[in-house]
């Protein structure tokens, strides 16, 4: 049976990097189609009505949305190279700390990053104790995984990368090695490894990215 | 073996009750320990120390913290009455559901019915999301299909929260005029047996809604 995988996405976009590294991971073979995303795509409308957002995956025609729901599906859908580990408990905690990066340390930090100069100082707080609480989780672990990519450290790549990227540009310091050795630790090895190396992108493809979001969000 | 279950949760949260339908859904015997919010105990910040929050659900001593999370822990671990669907593509459009109620409509709902200050922006947002979930049931008795499934136990914010609050406050949001599909869907749900008992009385929700909003002020 031929299977039809597609991919809405838009290049620098973390949310859109993990389902190409789950993908990859998996061996699966997709169609990938770039959205611009200040002129989005009648496709990507007619696939994701309700929040109008990549990432989209279309499987046989059918569209699945929500990075951690697509993660999902494509972890029950394609068996090899599990994401999610095989125990429940072990799964719940996986799922946990995707939600707890999600919810909280993505919004923390992008709030510190683009908060108005008197909200700053709060924010970078906030951020920092959300890093500090997941470098209690990754600790020790080669990855939250174990030794291999799991679920928890594909949704981490915003930390690893993009939060990185993202204090360069704005000057705004959070993740250092001082203050978070352990994580800090975590993410240099995580951005070495060859999956995800591959589906990072390059100093300015990152900053088109982040202008157009901005534009955006305007 | 024995199976040690306890529940840290309270009769006025809707997350707490979601997995005590659940977890009597699928005849799991378990321990309630009632959490008081303004004075929790060193067992819930012990067993949901990042967030400190109820529900969480010990089970042979193991934490889950998270109502969605829990809720498929739930489903994976006790096979029987399954809450999510069989099907990949299925339990995904489930996923989305469930998340879209919890990050969308109920923070639109809730804004809609407390706000002081641009309430009709926000009544406006909030019925937006309505109208969206609304479009998921189509012309089924309950958004799990003939029986209530994953998405309708995680509406139980919208199915009976909201309209506590919304008739503690006078808003007039989840209506049979406005959404006359999504309010005959609750019309049943707070019908349906494994619903109705775990929803705490109105009359003692409201007390309970009223000392909060006082205590946000």
């Amino acid at each position: 049976m031929a299977e039809e995988v597609k991919l809405f996405g838009t290049c620098g976009s973390p949310f859109s990097s993990r389902i190409q590294v789950a993908l990859k991971l998996k061996g699966i073979s997709y169609e990938y189609i770039e959205e611009d995303l200040t002129n989005k795509s009648p496709l990507l409308l007619k696939y994701n009505p309700i929040h109008k957002k990549i990432p989209v995956l279309l499987h046989n025609g059918k569209p699945i949305v929500e990075s951690l729901v697509i993660l999902e599906y494509i972890d029950e859908t394609w068996k090899a190279n599990p994401i999610l580990p095989e125990d429940p408990y072990d799964r719940a905690t996986a799922r946990f700390w995707a939600k707890y990066i999600d919810e909280k340390c993505v919004a923390a930090a992008v709030k510190a990053f683009w908060a108005e100069e008197k909200e700053r100082e709060k924010a970078v707080e906030e951020a920092c104790e959300c890093l500090k609480t997941l470098e209690g989780a990754l600790k020790d672990k080669k990855f939250a995984g174990g030794e291999t990519l799991g679920l928890v450290d594909i949704a981490a790549s915003f930390i690893a990368f993009w939060l990185r990227s993202f204090q360069e540009i704005s000057g705004v310091e959070l993740l250092t090695e001082e203050k978070f050795p352990d994580l800090f630790k975590w993410c240099e090895e995580y951005v070495e490894h060859p999956i995800i190396k591959e589906h990072l992108p390059s100093r300015d493809e990152l900053i088109v990215f982040v202008n157009k979001r901005r534009q955006n969000l305007k | 073996m024995g199976d040690e279950v306890k529940l840290f949760g309270s009769w006025a949260s809707p997350f707490s009750r979601r997995v005590e339908i659940a977890l009597k859904l699928k005849g799991v015997s378990y321990e309630f320990i009632q959490e008081d919010f303004s004075n929790k105990s060193p067992l819930l910040l012990k067993y949901n120390p990042v967030h400190k929050k109820v529900p969480v659900l010990l089970h042979n001593g193991k934490p889950i913290a998270e109502s969605l999370v829990i809720l498929e822990y739930i489903d994976e671990t006790w096979k029987g009455n399954p809450i999510y669907p069989e099907d990949p593509y299925e339990r995904a459009v489930a996923r989305f559901w469930a998340k879209f109620i919890d990050e969308k409509c109920m923070p639109a709902a809730w804004k809609a019915c407390t706000a002081e200050e641009e309430q009709e922006k926000a009544m406006e947002e909030a019925c937006e999301c309505l109208k969206t979930l609304e479009g998921a049931l189509k012309d089924k008795k309950f958004f799990g299909g003939e029986t209530v499934g994953l998405v309708d136990i995680v509406a139980n914010t919208i199915g009976f929260w909201l309209k506590v609050i919304q008739e503690m406050m006078g808003v007039k949001l989840l209506t049979a005029e406005k959404f006359p599909v999504l309010f005959k869907w609750s019309e049943e749900y707070v019908g349906c047996p494994i619903i109705k008992r775990d929803l705490p009385p109105s009359d003692e929700l409201m007390v309970h809604f009223r000392a909060i909003l006082k205590r946000a002020k």
